[in-house]
């Protein structure tokens, strides 16, 4: 009796509505975190787990040098790669916004999107053709007398990685700070001209604060995914461009030391939490509601 | 004569502030101002009136700085405009939109154009305490613009555009937004604002109403030309023609033929009415012979009661009541005049002891010769 009644009130049914979605989240998403979460704290025995839980894992990070390295070279890698990212896509997203006229603005943004209609493998294998050491580049270099040897600080290093991403996630930037740059009443432009003010001033005072939730997203949208990125150092950062998730693949499949993979992705989850909220709370005040 | 010297602005005789002289816009092939050719005196309440798509707004947008014009001078204090940009003219505008800046506070959004003034932190304070104080939003700067509810957004902008002290401030439709009880209001705080500052305002609006209330001076505007430029009281009284009539107010139009016009005055025959004579300036479009037509405000009839007497300078005419509004204070007739078809609009304000006719009644309506306003 109580049973019927149960599954007939309103919660029950919104709760066995969301079930499926609920379940799905909870396996395919927290589970897995969970799970790297509690590898973080056992010890790797020989071909298997040691159930006993231990900080060891999270000391050698701050004992051995390397990890730290890497994780400074991740951090500093994609913080350029970001601020290269969002200050190009700025006056793109700025462009596309304020000079395309109005009914060729969906199609200027179709087209930035073309890049991801090839495979980003494919798009990394093209940067090394460019930047190589006979690569576009280069060549073309040579060919006009500038250069009498290739220049070899072009690809395999922190350098190459920097461009690579750049160009991967420019779309991803553009994206959030051209709609930010669209919700602008124009009149406000007006506004801060008939105020006494030139159009770069006004740009300044008006149009970049306005644009910080679009550039505050960008900004979140490319350093996020960027610290952890693994295919782009792999294929053209050399050695001296290897960063944090190539340390975490080398951990799990090539030491098969899982506690440390995970102890490394769980700090390395940490510290860009941590930024990230920096980051949000210097720019609070731009991220106010606003009717 | 109609004229008395209360209607004129009162600095009529102070000189102009902007000239405009044969100022033409095209929007490719849309001519949206067709010559204009005016001036705005100094200290005036100016307004630019009209059915929208007029080019009242280009107007304004021309004066601010924020269009260019195709052909023709535009001159602010004497200065020639052409190629001045909006931030290098002694003008500043309160948009329709208010474009209060969202990123900032109520004292920011108003202090906003005095950054190049490179004032004093106590000396700005001050200065934007007083903008505020002056439109009533004293102790809200601190506030954020957001919060802010579309009247007060409204003082803002104003304050904004004050503290710049500025030759002349231009209005875009301020009042368009706001609900009848607050439009009201500000209605006579601009009013009283503008004197206070005494500078030039240019206000653009559709709502005859409010230009009326409001205004010095009004150019009624259709189609990218001003059809009249006048006090309210002359706009309303003498319109120069039967566009300007139907848009400002109510007016009654019967057919009429004009028989002699001259400078001693119009003899007409008006369809319903009979022989009138009038005087040469209720024509203010210039009279001549032939089919013409006669108009009339709807207040300036009466509907005589039984016993009314009929008024010394009155011409009387019957007809039957076809429609009847009561409305409290007034009453809206529409009365068909005997040998005419269109029934005419009739206000009559309600007094002590005056019935209403019913519907269907024979009514006895008597007019004055001076009321009457003729198109050629």
């Amino acid at each position: 009796m109580n049973l019927r009644k149960l599954f007939r009130s309103e919660a029950a049914s919104g709760y066995l509505l969301l079930s499926p979605t609920a379940i799905f989240s909870i396996v395919v998403m927290a589970a897995p975190l969970i799970a790297v979460v509690l590898f973080s704290f056992m010890t790797a025995g020989y071909l298997k787990i040691i159930w006993t839980p231990t900080l060891a894992n999270y000391v050698t990070l701050l004992d051995q040098p390397i990890y730290v390295t890497l994780m400074m070279r991740s951090l500093i890698v994609a913080a350029v790669a970001t601020a290269a990212t969002v200050f190009s896509a700025l006056p793109i997203a700025y462009f596309i916004s304020f000079f395309v006229p109005p009914e060729r603005k969906s199609l200027w943004l179709f087209l930035i999107t073309i890049p991801f209609w090839t495979s980003y493998l494919i798009r990394v294998f093209l940067w090394k053709v460019i930047l190589g050491y006979n690569g576009v580049i280069n060549s073309a270099f040579l060919g006009l007398g500038i250069i009498h040897e290739p220049m070899t600080f072009l690809l395999y290093n922190a350098n190459a990685v920097v461009i690579t991403l750049a160009h991967a996630y420019a779309p991803f930037a553009i994206l959030p700070i051209f709609v930010s740059l669209e919700k602008i009443d124009r009149s406000l432009l007006e506004a801060g001209q008939d105020l006494g003010e030139s159009r770069f001033m006004t740009f300044i005072r008006v149009t970049l604060p306005l644009a910080v939730p679009g550039v505050v997203a960008s900004v979140l949208i490319v350093f996020i995914p960027t610290v952890g990125d693994y295919v782009t150092p792999t294929l053209v950062g050399g050695n001296n461009g290897q960063m944090v998730a190539n340390l975490i693949e080398n951990s799990y499949f090539k030491l098969g030391n899982y506690p440390l993979g995970s102890a490394i992705s769980v700090s390395a989850m940490g510290i860009v939490t941590v930024i990230c909220l920096i980051f949000l709370f210097l720019n609070r005040r731009f991220l106010r509601s606003r009717s | 004569m109609t004229n008395s010297p209360a209607t004129a602005a009162p600095n009529a005789a102070s000189k102009p502030i902007i000239q405009l002289r044969g100022l033409q816009k095209y929007y490719g092939d849309y001519h949206a101002l067709r010559g204009i050719t005016t001036d705005i005196r100094e200290g005036e309440f100016f307004s630019l009136l009209g059915p929208s798509g007029c080019g009242k707004t280009t107007l304004l947008r021309c004066i601010a700085g924020f269009e260019d014009w195709s052909a023709g001078d535009l001159s602010i204090d004497g200065a020639n405009m052409e190629n001045v940009p909006a931030n290098k003219r002694p003008t500043n505008m309160v948009f329709q939109s208010y474009a209060i800046f969202p990123h900032l506070s109520v004292a920011e959004n108003v202090g906003f154009g005095l950054r190049r003034a490179r004032l004093p932190k106590e000396e700005l304070n001050k200065r934007v305490s007083e903008a505020l104080d002056m439109v009533g939003l004293g102790g809200y700067g601190k506030r954020a613009a957001h919060a802010l509810s579309g009247g007060q957004r409204q003082r803002v902008a104003l304050a904004r555009a004050l503290i710049l002290k500025p030759k002349v401030l231009l209005l875009d439709e301020p009042l368009s937004a706001l609900d009848k009880k607050m439009r009201e209001q500000m209605q006579s705080e601009l009013r009283r604002l503008q004197r206070q500052v005494g500078i030039t305002f240019i206000l653009v609006t559709h709502d005859q109403e409010e230009a009326l209330i409001m205004s010095d001076r009004i150019a009624v505007m259709f189609e990218g030309t001003i059809e009249q430029l006048a006090t309210p009281q002359q706009l309303y009284r003498r319109p120069v023609s039967r566009k300007v009539a139907e848009f400002i107010g109510i007016m009654n139009f019967l057919p009429a033929t004009v028989s002699r016009a001259d400078a001693t005055g119009i003899d007409v025959e008006v369809v319903g009415l009979g022989r009138a004579t009038i005087a040469a300036e209720q024509c203010p479009a210039g009279a001549k012979t032939g089919a013409a037509s006669v108009g009339f405000r709807p207040e300036t009839m009466t509907v005589l009661y039984d016993n009314d007497p009929v008024p010394a300078s009155g011409q009387i005419v019957t007809g039957t009541v076809a429609e009847v509004v009561y409305f409290g204070d007034m009453t809206y007739y529409d009365i068909k005049l005997d040998g005419v078809e269109k029934p005419i609009s009739i206000s009559m304000r309600n007094v002590v002891g005056r019935p209403v006719l019913e519907r269907g009644a024979h009514a006895r309506v008597s007019w004055d010769n001076g009321a009457l306003v003729l198109f050629c």
